[in-house]
């Protein structure tokens, strides 16, 4: 099964890091990342600039909207993505629980869409 | 196997017949369930990607029980910076590398045992053993399972995260039962079975197609778990009669089910069901356990129910059914296991052999005692049913 594992962290948690602790824990994620991949589990990756670049539009009966920042109201905001091969939910579960990501953020594990994404991938 | 098919199609064979022993083995080896696991699948897949060169190894089974050890052990030394628990692991089974393999082989049977045991131990609630049972003995996967018990995923997977952390956490061991414990432990596995089956069998709601397969899966079971007693010698003879009476009571029931709803899905009574649509290679196997465990001499509820499902069975029509012989069959019933319920059924029966006025004076009878508050609601529609 395909899942893409939204990885999610506080921002003022992460600012409270100093830039060598930032640089360390990156490290750490991007070699579990290497070791999903050499287990053929890690699909694909992408990383986001900080959500404070994001702007959200919307258009409602002919009117635009741009707000800035993202659309969700939490502490959590989005900071990468991760397509995750595996299993089923609860070996995504395992495979994800052990990356150092979750030590200062967490995963939300979504499965892909498999119909819909061959519509949208036609 | 036919030889000519493809490399992947015959994996995908072997995994769909082998990949639970392969597990099974793998679990007591690694002694962690998710290595185990991945492990596993590691090793499939290996396999997917070496046989085309190399051809089919002699032993598949040996192949990959051998492979997947190794691939545990790479696991572990990859892993082991980012959790703490893989050189325990290692630390624990020194000898992961070296067992031989003909000593592997010769504990695929005792494994699969060790896995059912595990996932049925008492200490674990009954809805993390039906849901491990299933995931871990019977291979399906979380998102499987879930529909089957119309629950999210997520909540299946938090059941199943628990409950492999309670076994870690509590040292439930990776055994089968010893002699003295073998009775209890196996009703226990009984009753995770009976559950499957039931929750396949009486779904009332949600997708008719995946529940029905938790009674296939159930009968699987049976029939796994009974293969394997038979060829570990581990239990008396008195408590293989209820797995042949469970087999045979599943199958009995199971012979019946394309007839017992109506398009509507609402339930046909036992005799308004067209008895000609009736699966009689189910039936056949039915009787043919009922009549070896009852030839045990140590019958049980389960083998006495299956016994009165293969009267209905026996009966072409329902004017043919012998209701002394079923009368009889709740007499026992009700002494093994006292439940107004039961007691309610044989006045049922009763009123078909002797006529509803005598039925009715049982029912009454049992109207004027304690306790029948759960079915209490229900006594006034027998009543009518009997012919009030």
């Amino acid at each position: 099964m395909e899942f893409v594992c939204l990885g999610c962290l506080d921002e003022a948690i992460w600012a409270t890091f100093t830039p060598e602790q930032q640089e360390a824990l990156q490290q750490r994620c991007m070699a579990y990342d290497d070791i999903l991949r050499e287990e053929g589990h890690f699909k694909d990756g992408c990383a986001l600039m900080p959500a404070h670049l994001a702007a959200t539009v919307r258009s409602r009966a002919g009117q635009v909207t741009v707000t800035d920042g993202p659309f969700a109201e939490t502490k959590e905001m989005l900071g990468g993505l991760l397509f995750l091969e595996a299993h089923d939910l609860n070996h995504a579960i395992t495979l994800m629980s052990k990356h150092p990501g979750t030590e200062f953020g967490s995963f939300e594990i979504r499965p892909v869409n498999v119909e819909m994404n061959q519509l949208i991938k036609k | 196997m036919p030889p000519n098919l493809p490399v992947n199609k015959i994996v995908e064979q072997l995994y769909q017949t082998h990949s639970r022993q392969v597990y099974a083995t793998l679990v007591r080896l690694i002694g962690d369930f998710d290595l185990a696991e991945e492990a596993m699948h590691e090793a499939f897949a290996t396999a997917m990607e070496q046989w085309e060169a190399s051809g089919i190894p002699d032993n598949p089974t040996a192949w990959l029980i051998s492979t997947g050890r190794f691939k545990a052990i790479d696991m572990i030394r990859r892993r082991e910076r980012f959790d703490a628990s893989m050189q325990q692991i290692l630390a624990q089974r020194p000898s992961l590398s070296q067992t031989p393999i003909e000593s592997l082989l010769s504990e695929i049977p005792d494994d699969q045992l060790r896995l059912i045991f595990t996932c049925c131990h008492p200490s674990l609630a009954i809805e993390a053993q039906l849901a491990l049972t299933l995931r871990e003995v019977c291979g399906l996967t979380t998102e499987q399972v879930a529909a089957a018990f119309l629950i999210s995923p997520a909540t299946l997977a938090q059941r199943i995260v628990r409950a492999k952390a309670k076994i870690k956490t509590a040292g439930i061991p990776y055994e089968i039962p010893d002699i003295q414990q073998m009775p209890q432990r196996l009703d226990a596995v009984l009753h995770v079975i009976y559950l499957l089956f039931n929750e396949g069998y009486n779904a009332s709601s949600g997708e008719q197609v995946t529940t029905a397969a938790l009674s296939d899966e159930a009968i699987r079971l049976a029939n796994l778990l009974h293969d394997l007693l038979a060829q570990t010698d581990h239990g008396a003879t008195s408590p293989d009669a209820e797995v042949l009476g469970l087999l045979a009571l599943m199958l009995l029931h199971s012979s019946r089910r394309k007839t017992r709803t109506d398009e509507n899905g609402d339930i046909i009574l036992l005799e308004d069901q067209d008895r000609s649509q009736w699966d009689q290679t189910m039936i056949r196997r039915g009787i043919e356990l009922v009549e070896r465990a009852m030839a045990t001499g140590e019958v049980g509820s389960y083998t006495i129910q299956a016994g009165i499902a293969a009267e209905h069975a026996r009966a072409s029509d329902v004017s043919l059914t012998n209701w002394g012989q079923i009368v009889s069959l709740y007499d026992v019933l009700l002494q093994i296991q006292d439940s107004p319920v039961i007691a309610l059924n044989r006045a049922v029966a009763i009123a078909m052999r002797d006529g509803p006025e005598i039925g009715l004076t049982h029912i009454d009878a049992m109207a004027d005692q304690e306790p029948l508050s759960d079915i209490t609601c229900t006594m006034p529609l027998v009543r009518i049913s009997v012919g009030d």
